[in-house]
């Protein structure tokens, strides 16, 4: 399976790939921004996904609640995300709306600060704290997401701090802050634009000169600090949160290669041996043969500068001690690094790997997203292409040198939730040994 | 192009033509239903196998069986034990996902084309010969009531099945989780297991899906060597209460000491999927909070800022699936979200929808439609359903058409025939300290409070 690939470069800076496909009269156009929460500056934790959420509040010939009127209206789907390192707008609309899809990605691109008000922003800031408190503060181990980078990564690094941000920043950020945000990022030079579908190249490619085209390059964009970190911990980190919770959960995680490399393959082979589906070697000893876990599943966050972080996901069956839980993760993930697998393990993980990925080409938005991704950390789209392969050539030896080098008690930080009741049995416990003693 | 051409809204090219991919229905001489729809983009395929044996079939009493049926399925079989089952499985790069919803248990797989065949095989012996160990059952039975714990700390869920037990009356199926509650679950084995397949797991009542890269003639030699012996029984059809609880609007307030959010839902009993008036209460239901700019969703989340996000939705089953607003709202607003959306659903039924409102709304669900089945997945899930339901073979070829024919007149008519704010269940998982009073002042109906397992506390 190999994708048709092109790509070309306005005056501007943008950067543009094209993979067309006429199976169906529809067309996905992807957009990344090299900006995520990684960029923010200090006391404006939260920034970068807010901003995300005013770029659906229109722009200078857009209206407040048009975007998604209009390519909803359209036949379109249509949506934004923020992660540390990339914000990305996507839509799919029917291949005879690619126009008006571009149209609304330059308008917001090029004009976004006229439509910006003090109201709106008011507005979205609410509801963005409600996103908090749905996704992070009102669901169990909801804080995860934000305590496992402020573990793993130290406390001046770009990916430490919170994506989704503090009530307290968030209550902080201003119209100010939208203008000096859009003019340092949201510029040609710092963007991808894909399109996948079905387009005619020559049509696609004059709307993206006639639209992007007058949008000037960006100026002064601020290097990040550099984001190197040794490959391992150095050490063995623990938290324990005690939460609203009715199961322990230990969340694991190892500095691992950076997306992209040769090691990172095997790091997420590794990932897929150990938590990938019922076969793999945390499910079928945890969950089925001892029966300690109902659940565990490995994957690997795909971060492609400083260190990735591989993390184990594993929770408690009720009545098992959160202790027996953690040493028996332990002594898996010691077998791992001191036995290695063998070639049986990789295949099957390759092959899962394998059928994941060929299923999710099958969308134009999931192809947009993928090019947008290459072409974004590394210049290359058609890297998109040698996935498949790049998995194919991980053997056991590769994963071995992985586990060796990356598994063992140095390079461990775990996040361990634990249910209040258990905490104040515990306390009540200690309490009465205090007593009798 | 001068400057003020790049200013202007671009308007549509002309459109291309789109049919849902082309698919032939067979059956086996021993009854097994086939569906094959040849995709050939990419080389992969995806296979449902629906068997007449969802949740709505649960013996009373034994409610959650189907569900834990579907899922032991994989725990071995007569040639192999489960640990192999998956191994069998994953080797081939598929992972069978087995389940039930209320109609239909769905064992399904996605595979590359090569590997189909043996997939399919492998597929086939789950489905025939399950050997339903005890000690799996057992496992997966725990299994089941550690979610069932889980649940009562997740506020979504909770208020999920909660809404269900407060919009359906007492004996109806529908009023219990699908997977069952710690009390049925309980009385579960691997006997009760056993009998529920025996009653329910048939040539004549399974119908095997099979979309991708593959010819119809292939895959009926296939499927004809994987099921073609299997035998047929007589499986007992099966009428679901959908009756309500309550014929006057309540309020229930179930308790989450220090919830910062209230997860609410309101609604109540609706319709059958194969109601006459489908077409009419998707276009009414994607007005009043289907899309993103819809009433609701405008109103509750970019007016007022009191959620990320406010849907509506009617959950479509064989039997009457409930009507359903959903939203989490911050919880000092919980009484000004409930009064909101319940002016909206009034606004609705007394003055109907404007043009622009009816078109955006099926503009949408007229263009989008290609843009539903873009994988072989998606596909199949189709086709499940056209088989589970019982809709008619052109049912894809004719649905643009049917959306595009729905008048502002056949959306009021729907409103008021099947919203009914007199009946409206609103349940709010939250801080009762902080909601109930405020609830009970914005007087939309009695306030009763429950505990988290939903025991009444007051």
């Amino acid at each position: 399976m190999r994708l048709p690939i092109d790509t070309f470069r306005l005056p501007n800076g943008l950067f543009v790939t094209l993979s067309e496909d006429h199976t169906a009269p529809l067309v996905a156009v992807n957009l990344w921004y090299h900006v995520g929460s990684a960029n923010e500056r200090l006391g404006r934790t939260g920034f970068a996904h807010l901003f995300e959420h005013m770029l659906f509040q229109g722009s200078a010939n857009v209206g407040a609640n048009e975007h998604f009127e209009l390519v909803q209206g359209a036949g379109g789907t249509l949506n934004g995300s923020t992660w540390l390192d990339r914000t990305n707008y996507f839509e799919t609309v029917p291949s005879n709306q690619l126009a008006l899809a571009l149209w609304l990605e330059a308008d917001r691109m090029g004009r976004l600060l006229p439509a910006m008000t003090q109201q709106k922003l008011d507005t979205q800031r609410d509801v963005v704290k409600n996103e908090r408190r749905w996704s992070v503060d009102n669901q169990p181990y909801g804080t995860w997401w934000e305590k496992l980078p402020a573990l793993a990564f130290p406390p001046d690094h770009p990916f430490h701090h919170s994506l989704i941000g503090s009530m307290e920043d968030l209550s902080e950020a201003s119209l100010d802050d939208v203008a000096q945000f859009f003019a340092t990022y949201y510029t040609p030079d710092n963007a991808v634009l894909s399109i996948a579908g079905d387009f005619e190249p020559s049509d696609a490619r004059r709307l993206v000169e006639q639209y992007f085209g007058p949008i000037p390059r960006g100026t002064n964009r601020p290097p990040l600090p550099s984001m190197e970190l040794p490959p391992t911990f150095g050490e063995s980190r623990r938290e324990v949160v005690i939460d609203a919770v009715m199961l322990p959960r230990l969340y694991l995680t190892f500095r691992s290669p950076v997306f992209g490399s040769d090691e990172y393959y095997a790091a997420s082979v590794t990932g897929a041996i150990l938590g990938m589906r019922r076969g793999s070697r945390l499910h079928r000893a945890l969950v089925r043969d001892r029966q300690i876990a109902s659940d565990a599943t490995a994957f690997t966050f795909d971060l492609p500068k400083g260190s990735d972080l591989l993390v184990v996901d594993v929770t408690a069956r009720p009545g098992i001690d959160a202790g027996v839980l953690e040493s028996e993760v332990a002594r898996e993930i010691d077998t791992l690094h001191t036995d290695g697998v063998d070639a049986t393990e990789v295949e099957r993980a390759v092959a899962l790997i394998e059928t994941d990925f060929i299923s999710s080409m099958q969308a134009a938005g999931d192809r947009a997203d993928k090019l947008s991704l290459f072409a974004t950390y590394f210049g290359d789209p058609r890297l998109l292409n040698e996935q498949v392969d790049r998995y194919r050539s991980v053997t056991a030896q590769h994963v071995n040198a992985f586990a060796r080098s990356r598994l063992g008690r140095d390079n461990r930080a775990s996040l361990l939730y634990l249910p209040r009741e258990d905490d104040t049995e515990r306390a009540e416990a200690a309490n009465l040994a205090a007593t009798e003693a | 192009m001068t400057a003020a051409d790049v200013f202007k809204r671009p308007a549509p090219g002309p459109s291309r033509d789109y049919r849902f991919p082309a698919f032939e229905r067979l059956t086996l001489s021993n009854g097994l239903g086939v569906v094959v729809a040849p995709v050939s983009k990419l080389p992969i395929a995806t296979v449902v196998a629906l068997v007449d044996a969802g949740a709505a079939a649960d013996p009373p009493g034994q409610e959650g069986v189907a569900l834990l049926t579907a899922r032991a399925l994989a725990e071995g079989t007569e040639q192999s034990d489960g640990a192999d089952l998956a191994a069998r499985f994953e080797r081939l790069g598929t992972a069978l996902d087995a389940s039930a919803d209320w109609d239909s248990a769905a064992l399904r797989i996605t595979v590359t084309s090569e590997r189909l065949p043996a997939a399919l095989a492998l597929l086939a012996e789950v489905i025939r010969v399950p050997s339903f160990p005890e000690r799996e059952v057992e496992r997966l039975r725990q299994e089941r009531l550690a979610e069932l714990l889980q649940q009562r700390a997740e506020p979504r869920g909770l208020a999920d099945d909660m809404f269900g037990k407060f919009a359906y009356a007492p004996g109806s199926r529908y009023a219990l989780p699908d997977g069952g509650l710690e009390s049925t679950v309980d009385a579960l084995n691997r006997s009760a297991v056993g009998t529920f397949y025996g009653e329910r797991y048939s040539a004549s009542s399974t119908t095997v899906i099979i979309v991708g890269d593959i010819t119809v003639e292939r895959a009926r030699h296939m499927v004809t060597d994987a099921f073609g012996s299997w035998t047929s029984a007589d499986v007992r059809h099966v009428a679901v209460s959908d009756q309500p609880a309550a014929t006057t609007r309540l309020v229930h307030v179930v308790g989450k000491a220090d919830a910062p959010q209230s997860e609410l839902r309101v609604g109540h009993v609706g319709v059958p999927r194969l109601h006459p008036d489908y077409f009419s209460i998707v276009v009414m239901n994607a007005i009043l909070g289907g899309l993103f700019s819809s009433r609701i969703n405008l109103n509750l989340r970019e007016a007022h800022a009191y959620t990320y996000g406010a849907f509506s939705s009617f959950d479509w089953r064989r039997g009457a699936g409930p009507f359903t607003v959903a939203t989490a709202v911050r919880s000092d607003v919980t009484d000004a979200a409930v009064r909101e959306i319940l002016l909206e659903i009034d606004k609705l039924r007394d003055a109907g929808v404007t043009d622009a409102e009816l078109t955006l709304a099926t503009s949408y669900l007229d263009g989008v439609f290609p843009i539903r089945f873009e994988s072989t997945t998606a596909i199949a899930t189709a086709l499940a359903s056209l088989v589970s339901y019982g809709l008619p073979d052109d049912y894809f070829d004719t649905y643009r058409s049917q959306v595009r024919s729905v008048t502002a007149g056949h959306v009021l008519s729907a409103a008021q025939a099947h919203l009914r704010p007199d009946q409206l269940q609103v349940v709010a998982v939250g801080d009762p300290t902080i909601i109930r009073a405020p609830l009970e002042v914005l007087g939309a109906g009695p306030v009763l409070t429950y505990d988290a397992e939903g025991h009444p506390t007051s």
